[in-house]
């Protein structure tokens, strides 16, 4: 694997709450890598540690020691940032939440132009870029309406569609289908699947969704704050699992 | 893209009731800085608009505004000669209070030095100034009274000819303006019964007096009236006040005068000076300090607005700051909203005043000047006040958009 190929890479992160009697290892040694063109699952009980991984590589919590990569660049050292992280994240990731998390003042075109303009694009490109990508998704019809006048499926689609505004090397996406019905929940796997593939991005999604795990090409479990790799026998009885299934 | 814009169209109701909130304090701000300088205004509007340089006065006395003064009629010929001066006129000035429609009237009685000031340098929304020198009067539109409406003031009827607007008592009452001769008749106005009464009493006490045994014919004389007694002087002013040449120093003037040891003088500043450091000093100071502690109550109303509306918007900050808006970029969202609540509210509060102060019934003036400084005030305030919700957003940890 080589490191253009390479989207995140994680070395030992560890990450400790509180001090003394109220210390917490949420995370212990954790490093994993991903390659662009991944859609990696994140499985765990609640507690175990998944969402403060998702934050360290996000980010936006950085780790207590350990050091985060992407797409080529040591960006944390332990909890010192090496670069602009604000900027950084605008480039280089994408988040989509458990709550579609759109800005609900804002249409669903706005909520992805946003996106675009806080990243120096000027309003009318950032607009005709915004409209390709819910077309993209299946959206444009759809673009004026605010989140509220959406269901829970199409607010998720413009939210992948913000998190993919800035053709970020990596998206991060913590419970998206959990607010979701079952058909609902696997489009919006099955669109990051697409997504990983067809725009060369890597996708890690923290999910207790066992339904669709078939689209994932690797998943990780977390257990203690400890990270291991499930078996590719097991993600492959999963896919079959789920064609039986479908 | 204008987030601050995008957020207030969303929730436009919400944007106008508190910009609607925002404008009624800001409206009372204006309105005590209003009725501050109507205050002011007030106590000066007839020594800034009758003309005269030097105001001659009994001495030893504030008057004629600030406390009662009078002076006798031949002062005017003594002052009249000084070099320097262009004309020295009469001046009259004290309060009544009569009925009207069976409403109490209040009014401050002003003469003018009739023939040389006829009431032209009057505001006159109506009618005319003074062509004659009894039973006419000028009022101002405050005392409600008509033109054409025939007032009986003392013994006599005096028609209403013209009307003013603005011509008001430091006390905020209406002025009614009447040459010299009628001001009098109204205030040594006495009534018959009371004439007699006097008669009689002189009558007796020159009975009582060898004079009155030695001379009878003098006796005669007290019983006529009290004009026709040289030993009795005519009534007398409230001042005179004088017009100086052009370039002729007022102090130069008053230097004369104030050698005389029977009266005082002031200049135009220094009367200025005796009202609004005099008369209405405990009011202005009052409500000057009334309008600076409501100044600091809409400061922190205002901020407490703005930080709960921050408040409301926490996640929304989280969720931008976590797609990679930079703080500048949030806080002049918050600092927007602020201007423009602030702003939106200030013309609220203008418009508002603007139908509601004309019903004060103290005058509500509002400058330009003080409308200029007010508007920086609320600027000033709307930045402050949003110091607050900026402390909060900047706090904002990205990771809270993720709490859902």
């Amino acid at each position: 694997m080589t490191d253009k190929e390479i989207a995140v890479q994680t070395q030992e992160l560890t990450k400790i709450y509180g001090k003394g009697n109220t210390e917490v290892i949420a995370m212990r040694d954790v490093s994993l890598s991903v390659r662009r063109g991944e859609v990696v699952a994140l499985l765990g009980p609640s507690g175990s540690g998944k969402s403060t991984l998702l934050t360290a590589v996000g980010l936006i919590n950085p780790p207590t020691s350990g050091k985060v990569t992407i797409n080529g660049t040591l960006v944390l050292d332990g909890p010192d940032a090496l670069l602009n992280l604000t900027t950084f994240r605008r480039n280089h990731i994408g988040f989509v939440f458990q709550k579609s998390n759109l800005i609900p003042f804002l249409s669903a075109r706005e909520n992805v132009q946003v996106a675009l303009e806080l990243n120096g694009l000027s309003g009318r490109k950032a607009r005709k870029k915004t409209m390709e990508l819910l077309e993209y998704l299946g959206m444009s019809d759809r673009a004026n309406n605010f989140p509220a006048m959406l269901s829970g499926g199409q607010q998720q689609r413009v939210a992948v569609a913000r998190a993919l505004a800035n053709r970020p090397s990596l998206i991060l996406a913590d419970e998206p289908t959990a607010a979701l019905d079952s058909v609902r929940g696997r489009q919006v796997m099955e669109l990051f699947s697409k997504v990983a593939h067809e725009q060369n991005g890597a996708v890690i999604v923290v999910t207790h969704d066992h339904r669709a795990l078939d689209v994932f090409d690797l998943i990780y479990e977390m257990e203690d704050g400890m990270i291991r790799l499930r078996p590719s026998e097991a993600i492959e009885f999963g896919k079959q699992d789920a064609k039986q299934l479908d | 893209m204008n987030l601050a814009v995008k957020d207030i169209r969303h929730n436009l109701g919400r944007f106008a009731l508190t910009s609607f909130g925002i404008g009624m304090l800001l409206m009372m701000v204006m309105g005590m800085v209003g009725i501050y300088r109507g205050l002011m205004e007030d106590a000066t509007l007839l020594i800034d608009n009758v003309g005269a340089d030097i105001w001659v006065v009994q001495n030893n006395t504030r008057g004629p505004f600030a406390e009662v003064s009078r002076v006798p009629k031949n002062l005017l010929d003594r002052v009249a000669v000084i070099p320097g001066v262009r004309n020295a006129r009469e001046f009259i000035y004290h309060m009544i209070q009569r009925e009207h429609h069976g409403k109490p009237l209040r009014m401050g009685v002003v003469g003018l030095s009739w023939p040389l000031d006829k009431g032209e340098w009057l505001p006159l929304i109506a009618g005319r100034s003074l062509s004659q020198a009894h039973y006419e009067m000028v009022v101002d539109q405050k005392l409600g009274v008509q033109l054409g409406e025939k007032l009986r003031l003392g013994k006599e009827t005096f028609l209403v000819v013209g009307i003013t607007k603005g011509m008001i008592s430091s006390g905020g009452d209406g002025l009614a303006f009447f040459t010299v001769d009628d001001a009098q008749l109204i205030q040594f106005d006495t009534p018959g019964e009371a004439v007699r009464l006097e008669r009689a009493s002189r009558l007796e006490r020159g009975a009582r007096a060898d004079i009155g045994h030695t001379q009878p014919p003098l006796l005669e004389r007290a019983l006529g009236p009290s004009s026709s007694i040289p030993a009795f002087g005519p009534p007398m002013l409230s001042a005179v006040i004088a017009t100086l040449g052009p370039s002729v120093d007022p102090l130069v003037v008053t230097s004369v005068i104030s050698g005389w040891s029977d009266v005082s003088v002031y200049t135009v500043e220094e009367q200025r000076q005796l009202m609004l450091k005099g008369t209405v000093e405990m009011a202005r100071k009052q409500i000057g300090l009334f309008t600076a502690l409501l100044t600091f109550i809409s400061a922190i109303i205002m901020a407490l607005i703005l930080y709960t509306l921050t408040l409301e918007k926490v996640h929304d900050i989280a969720l931008l700051k976590l797609i990679g808006a930079p703080n500048r970029v949030i806080l002049s969202m918050i600092l927007q909203q602020a201007l423009l609540l602030a702003m939106t509210g200030y013309g609220v509060a203008y418009l508002l005043g603007q139908k509601i102060f004309p019903n004060f019934p103290r005058r509500v003036i509002l400058l330009d000047s003080d409308l200029f400084s007010l508007a920086l005030i609320v600027i000033g305030i709307s930045i402050a006040s949003s110091i607050l919700g900026i402390y909060k957003a900047v706090r904002v940890n990205p990771n809270e958009a993720l709490s859902g």
